[in-house]
């Protein structure tokens, strides 16, 4: 074929329709300010119901977490985050998601070699390089102190 | 026996009948447009089994199975079985068609698998290596995202390049004699790899191969593109499809507009079922040729059709370790079988 790589590269670009980025940063915006505003919401809650300040935050993260859990279980949180992106997945629903999915799908591979092995496939890279630069924040700051 | 012509075109002078031909795929195949040409329609995507890969074999066998009754023959009449798919070691196509005891061989073409698995079958009956030979493919949309791409329940964004793998399965048995449908010649693509590194935009990957698989074909036959009722690709969808007709303009100064169909603009409605740039899959092609087509065939309704079926050869590792995506396509002329040549 009588053509480069560069200006195939070109050709491909103008066939291919661009993603809907104002629209899709708007959707992310709404969705994520409305998980954060729930996540407010419940916090609030759970101080009028007598919880302390750091058991309050706590327990905001694992109730989001667990609606997370059950909506991925029932089938429901992708087709949401189909149209929330971002904001779905920035905060921590995403995580949540990220590993129950595959925990889910590979549990066809058995409760060891698939659920257990597989449950991290996705959200493994970040339990990894957060461990990682939190340690190496901490070096510093005892360093630098 | 076969005549080899110019580049690479292996003309059939003996051209095999296909004798029957059987299509099966699950309810959001039976919603698109093509509904009618469906031999069998799983309404649940599991299909009865307990995982996607078995889900796949189903699909996979049923095909196999109702193509040979469509030929009234028995699984012990088949000399060879040429089957294969998208998961890893062609398993949809070994445990599909375990049970039913015919020689395998098992071919990997990615998405242009039905139209390998005919070209390989042809040849080989034309030859009488073969007397019955049968050419099947499949793919699950749900196996091939867990094998590919993400989980089922991930919550992630499609790009608008992107294409729906279709959840079906296709088969056709090829014989020597009968009156039906025949191959009368096949060509086997080269890769084409024009470095594109976006394993979501398999179309425009897939292009060039088709572009130089059909230029080939009509160089080594001396014809031209209305020496055909139909030239059709298999699963370029929108992207694939627009940069395959500029391609072929532009590098070998032909225009196929007017006979052009491709498979992946076919099987769904891409305005409702959400499909973005349209199918994709072993099965895209194989519901499309071994339906659609090969019914128009028989009703005369098409007389000529040249199949490109076109493949994304990656592998679930291949772009992690940054090689671009390999195209191939490879193309079969399908006839009435009035032998007009």
């Amino acid at each position: 074929m009588d053509i480069s790589n560069k200006e195939y590269t070109e050709m491909v670009k103008k066939a291919s329709p661009p993603s809907r980025k104002g629209m899709n940063a708007l959707k992310a915006f709404l969705s994520g300010g409305l998980i954060c505003a729930i996540g407010q919401a419940l916090g609030g809650l759970y101080r009028a119901l007598g919880a302390q300040e750091e058991d309050a935050d706590m327990l905001v993260t694992l109730t989001l977490i667990v609606l997370t859990a059950v909506l991925t279980a029932l089938g429901i949180f992708d087709r949401i985050a189909k149209h929330a992106g971002a904001g779905t997945f920035v905060p921590v629903t995403g995580f949540a998601n990220a590993v129950v999915s595959p925990a889910m799908e590979f549990a066809s591979e058995g409760r060891v070699l698939g659920t257990a092995a597989q449950m991290f496939r996705i959200a493994g890279p970040v339990l990894v390089y957060g461990c990682a630069l939190s340690a190496a924040y901490g070096f510093f700051y005892w360093l630098f102190r | 026996m076969a005549k080899r012509i110019g580049t690479g075109t292996i003309l059939l002078t003996r051209p095999p009948v296909i004798l029957g031909a059987a299509v099966v795929g699950t309810s959001k195949e039976a919603q698109g447009p093509l509904a009618k040409e469906l031999t069998y329609v799983f309404t649940d995507a599991t299909a009865g089994a307990k995982t996607w890969e078995q889900a796949e074999s189903v699909l996979h066998g049923e095909a196999v199975r109702r193509a040979l009754d469509a030929a009234s023959l028995r699984p012990e009449q088949v000399d060879l079985h040429l089957g294969g798919d998208l998961l890893n070691q062609c398993m949809a196509t070994t445990f599909g068609v375990r049970a039913l005891h015919m020689p395998l061989a098992g071919v990997y073409g990615a998405c242009s698998t039905m139209a390998l698995t005919l070209a390989l079958a042809g040849v080989l009956t034309d030859s009488g290596a073969v007397r019955v030979a049968a050419a099947s493919t499949s793919s699950h949309f749900c196996a091939a995202e867990k094998q590919f791409r993400m989980p089922l329940e991930y919550g992630g964004q499609r790009p608008p390049t992107s294409q729906w793998t279709a959840t079906a399965a296709g088969a056709a048995v090829i014989g020597t004699e009968g009156s039906g449908p025949r191959i009368e010649a096949v060509y086997f693509g080269r890769i084409e790899d024009c470095g594109v590194t976006d394993s979501a935009n398999m179309g425009a990957a897939m292009a060039p191969a088709a572009c130089e698989t059909i230029a080939g074909f009509l160089r080594d036959t001396q014809t031209q593109p209305q020496d055909y009722d139909m030239i059709l690709t298999g699963d370029l969808g929108v992207v694939g499809t627009r940069l395959l007709l500029e391609l072929l303009r532009s590098q070998h100064g032909l225009s196929v507009e007017r006979v052009h169909a491709d498979c992946g603009l076919m099987l769904y409605d891409l305005q409702s079922q959400d499909v973005h740039a349209g199918a994709s899959g072993c099965g895209c092609s194989a519901a499309v040729v071994c339906g659609y087509i090969l019914r128009r065939l028989r009703e005369k309704r098409l007389r000529r059709v040249l199949f490109a079926g076109t493949g994304a050869l990656l592998s679930g590792v291949s772009p992690l370790q940054g090689e671009s995506v390999p195209g191939i396509a490879h193309a079969v002329l399908l006839t009435d079988g009035e032998g007009r040549r």
